[in-house]
């Protein structure tokens, strides 16, 4: 009792100096330079532009549960598929995690006071911004109907519509993921602690790393096109027009060359946060390390050469279809690396069920699925069939937003003590985290079905006789909507409810629990020596002993 | 609930390779699953199982289950690559049908020149060559009886290959998001017994040949100008290659490369002549992009393959 006592009474003292109590004003959380406060800022929007997003899916499965169209015209359909996919894209998953969990913790687990350039970390915070309300303001006011992929010649002369918002809100995001990224691996080759060796760097931050690459490499290309796009679109110059000598397939390369790696950016992250948790809840070592490491390496790397499956059937040349083909299987290989090391690590663990943990188990399910089913759009013969077609709908909602939204709520509820000093309610994030999971699947699972039968994607109406699968559909997605209204709604109760959480509340050995809960602002009193591997849980035998 | 129906010997191949992918994706699952729900049961945290040592040398376990993984890859891959290859590879004696998309409809002209909307009338048992188009926007001709589907672009001229052997009303799909009304871009393929798409087409028959429109147009557009076709053209002061027997036959071009003429190449060279310039002769073709209308174009191009190569060798030209 007298301990219980003292710990809260320490903990009291702790929180009067935390970094969210330093300082009070508005100002100090809009000019700050803290990447706690950042990551919290970032927090914020992204919570904004998740429910956003979710709203235009919401109202696109309520419109599909009638063949003709419950809701909506076609024209509204088309331009709530693009808000949808712009949003869910560019200002949810593609900085989900890394502007998020990762500017708060990699300082932390590198036992730094920040990120290398912190008013860098801020300034791409506001181009974020910028970028976030000028897209939503062409997305809402102008109604752009393009989908997010901006297909010539339909974006540059059929569609009306404010796309040159879009165009630059976008870019301006590209921007804001450029700096986050150079600020990464800067971060990381520069501010790792004595004794920190590359393999004894967390793989969240191998993740991380690797995510950055993407980010400095990739986002120039998407850039390029999207300026390119403009100058077609208003004046005419005949890059993409074939009416005007160019080629509307260009325009696609160029597109996939971002977008296609940008997908990794939007799961690697995820891949980082599944080693760090699954670790923490079996009590072991990771099984596997370094083939982790580079499997994210590798799959940043030859993510950069398959972008032509995003064509097979657009009249690219049999030969190119080989080739990507070929490179999509075997960017799936480090993905099943990584799976099979995970059940390893789960392999005589002491394994506690936690609401991050089930998370993360609902993550191996659905990633499993959503990479499986890659497989059967990566094979040529059978794309012909399922491309273009629901079947891809629900491939690649499984990896971004089943696997990858599972591992952002894990990772959220892992940290969530750490960055709240709160815990949050422990039945009510496994609740949610089991409704997530069926949610996610009975929304997902008939669309590969659909897709099977033939039902092309980005349609208002379709055939009657799709129409019982997507309404299965559509009742998932009620249940999914509930579930990811949950976390929202115990999470900010227990900002104010919640019980104090202490440094370290699950026993971890990361560095950023050796710290207090919530943090000081300049993070660490001391500066931390790594004498040893990471996630060195000690065996039974060893505990004997102690 | 609708089924899905089934018209060519491709589309069972394929749904043999995907069913071979849902198996193998099923036993992958069912593992990864078992395994998961297996230790952490076996190894929560409360079970006082011994628990032992694990294991420090990972990496033979490690290169095992990569080569595994690598080889079931490869297979498929090889599968898939195997079936497009053959879904992709010109047919003989092929009935070509011209598909035109535009925002948001399918216009079809067969090579008598009967045409239709929104439906496309095939026989059965037949090699049927569709050469796809688009006066707008990318759109695409998704066929789901057959598990084909195939982008149609605006100034280029893709082929697609079927072979139907069960008659019956089939589904076409846009594919490729279009605009406004991109899913009311659908029609049906009906498949006839060969006798009745004859007489659908004496039905529906059409006042000239694709080919007669396409000598028309020829002489119109001033092709006839330059390039020789048939007995008459190719007088003006212009040298240009004759076009008899074109079709079908090697190119010599300028850039030391050989190119088979196919439609595709013939179309490509009337909107973009410079791209491909036969040997020996200057580069002088106007450009005929957006000057000749994708429809024309299609006629243009059945002519075209239409002239005998045997008749008239180069300098035979009558008096």
């Amino acid at each position: 009792m007298s301990t219980t006592t003292e710990r809260s009474l320490l903990t009291l003292q702790q929180r009067a100096d935390s970094y969210l109590t330093d300082e009070r004003t508005i100002w100090s959380w809009l000019l700050t330079t803290d990447h706690k406060r950042i990551a919290l800022l970032y927090f914020a929007s992204i919570t904004a532009f998740f429910f956003l997003g979710g709203a235009a899916a919401a109202v696109m499965r309520l419109n599909l549960v009638t063949p003709e169209g419950l809701l909506v015209e076609h024209e509204m359909y088309n331009r709530l598929f693009t808000m949808h996919g712009v949003i869910m894209v560019w200002f949810f998953l593609v900085p989900a995690i890394p502007v998020t969990l990762g500017n708060f913790v990699t300082p932390l687990m590198l036992g730094a006071r920040d990120l290398a350039f912190p008013r860098v970390n801020l300034t791409s915070w506001y181009l974020f911004i910028a970028g976030g309300v000028m897209a939503l303001t062409g997305l809402a006011a102008g109604g752009v109907d393009t989908a997010w992929t901006f297909y010539t010649p339909l974006s540059t002369g059929y569609s009306h519509g404010w796309m040159m918002m879009v165009c630059l809100g976008i870019i301006l995001s590209g921007y804001s993921s450029i700096a986050t990224g150079l600020n990464f691996i800067v971060t990381i080759h520069r501010l790792r602690p004595p004794g920190m060796t590359w393999y004894r760097l967390p793989l969240f931050l191998w993740s991380l790393y690797a995510t950055s690459v993407i980010y400095v490499l990739a986002t120039p290309v998407l850039t390029m096109a999207m300026i390119l796009l403009m100058f077609e679109r208003f004046f005419h110059v005949g890059l993409f027009d074939p009416a005007l000598g160019g080629d509307p397939v260009m325009f696609q390369h160029l597109f996939w060359f971002y977008s296609h790696p940008a997908v990794y950016i939007m799961i690697l992250p995820g891949f980082g946060v599944v080693s760090e948790v699954i670790t923490a809840f079996s009590r072991k070592g990771i099984f596997g390390y370094k083939f982790i490491a580079w499997s994210s390496v590798s799959i940043a790397v030859i993510s950069f050469f398959v972008w032509g499956h995003h064509m097979f059937v657009a009249g690219t040349s049999i030969y190119s279809g080989i080739a990507f083909s070929l490179l999509s299987f075997m960017v799936s290989v480090p993905s099943a690396i990584k799976v099979f090391n995970w059940l390893a690590t789960l392999h005589k663990g002491f394994i506690r069920f936690n609401a991050p943990m089930l998370y993360i188990l609902g993550f191996i399910g659905l990633f499993t699925i959503g990479g499986l089913t890659g497989l059967f759009v990566a094979s040529l013969g059978t794309d012909l069939h399922l491309h273009d077609t629901y079947f891809v709908v629900a491939h690649f909602h499984y990896i971004m937003v089943g696997a990858m939204v599972s591992a952002f709520f894990a990772g959220l509820h892992y940290w969530w003590p750490k960055i709240t000093g709160k815990m949050y309610p422990e039945i009510w994030g496994q609740i949610a985290a089991a409704t997530i999971f069926f949610g996610f699947n009975m929304t997902f699972a008939p669309q590969f079905i659909l897709g099977y039968l033939g039902m092309p994607r980005r349609y208002a109406s379709y055939d009657p006789g799709y129409q019982v699968l997507n309404v299965v559909s559509s009742l998932g997605a009620v249940v999914l909507a509930v579930a990811y209204l949950m976390p929202l709604i115990y999470l900010t109760w227990s900002l104010f409810a919640g019980k104090d959480a202490p440094s370290n509340p699950w026993e971890a050995t990361g560095l950023e629990w050796q710290t207090q809960s919530p943090p000081r602002t300049e993070n660490f009193a001391f500066t931390p020596v790594i004498t040893g591997p990471p996630y060195n849980y000690p065996r039974p035998e060893q505990r004997q002993h102690v | 609930m609708i089924g899905l129906a089934t018209a060519s010997d491709g589309a069972r191949e394929t749904d043999w390779l995907l069913g071979s992918l849902v198996g193998a994706s099923a036993l992958v699952l069912a593992l990864v699953m078992g395994l998961m729900f297996i230790y952490v049961i076996r190894y929560r945290h409360g079970s006082g199982l011994d628990r032992g040592s694990v294991a420090q040398k990972t990496w033979r376990i490690e290169v095992g289950w990569t080569a595994a993984t690598l080889a079931v890859f490869f297979g498929l891959f090889i599968w898939g690559a195997n079936l497009f290859i053959r879904i992709n590879l010109p047919q003989d004696n092929p009935l070509t049908i011209n598909v035109v998309g535009k925002q948001w409809m399918w216009k079809i002209e067969h090579p008598g020149g009967e045409k239709e909307i929104n439906a496309l009338h095939i026989p059965v048992g037949r090699n049927v060559q569709l050469l796809l188009t688009s006066e707008d926007v990318i759109h695409d001709f998704g066929l789901p009886a057959f598990r084909l589907k195939r982008d149609v672009l605006p100034g280029r001229l893709e082929a697609m290959w079927l072979h139907a052997d069960k008659v019956g009303d089939y589904r076409v799909f846009c594919d490729q998001f279009c605009g406004t009304d991109h899913s009311a871009m659908i029609g049906t393929v009906t498949v006839m017994e060969p006798a009745d798409y004859q007489a659908w087409l004496e039905r529906n028959g059409a006042s000239t040949s694709l080919v007669a429109a396409g000598q028309a147009l020829f002489i119109r557009y001033g092709c006839a100008g330059c390039h020789q076709a048939g007995l008459s053209g190719g007088g003006g002061t212009v040298r240009a290659p004759s076009l008899n027997g074109l079709f079908g036959s090697p190119v010599p071009l300028a850039d030391g490369t050989t190119v088979t003429a196919d439609e595709k190449y013939i179309h490509d060279s009337i909107l973009y002549p410079k791209l491909q310039v036969v040997a020996s002769y200057d580069p002088v073709m106007p450009s005929f992009q957006s000057v000749i209308a994708e429809e024309d174009l299609v006629r243009i191009v059945a002519y075209i393959k239409s002239l005998d190569p045997h008749a008239f060798a180069a300098g035979d030209r009558p008096q």
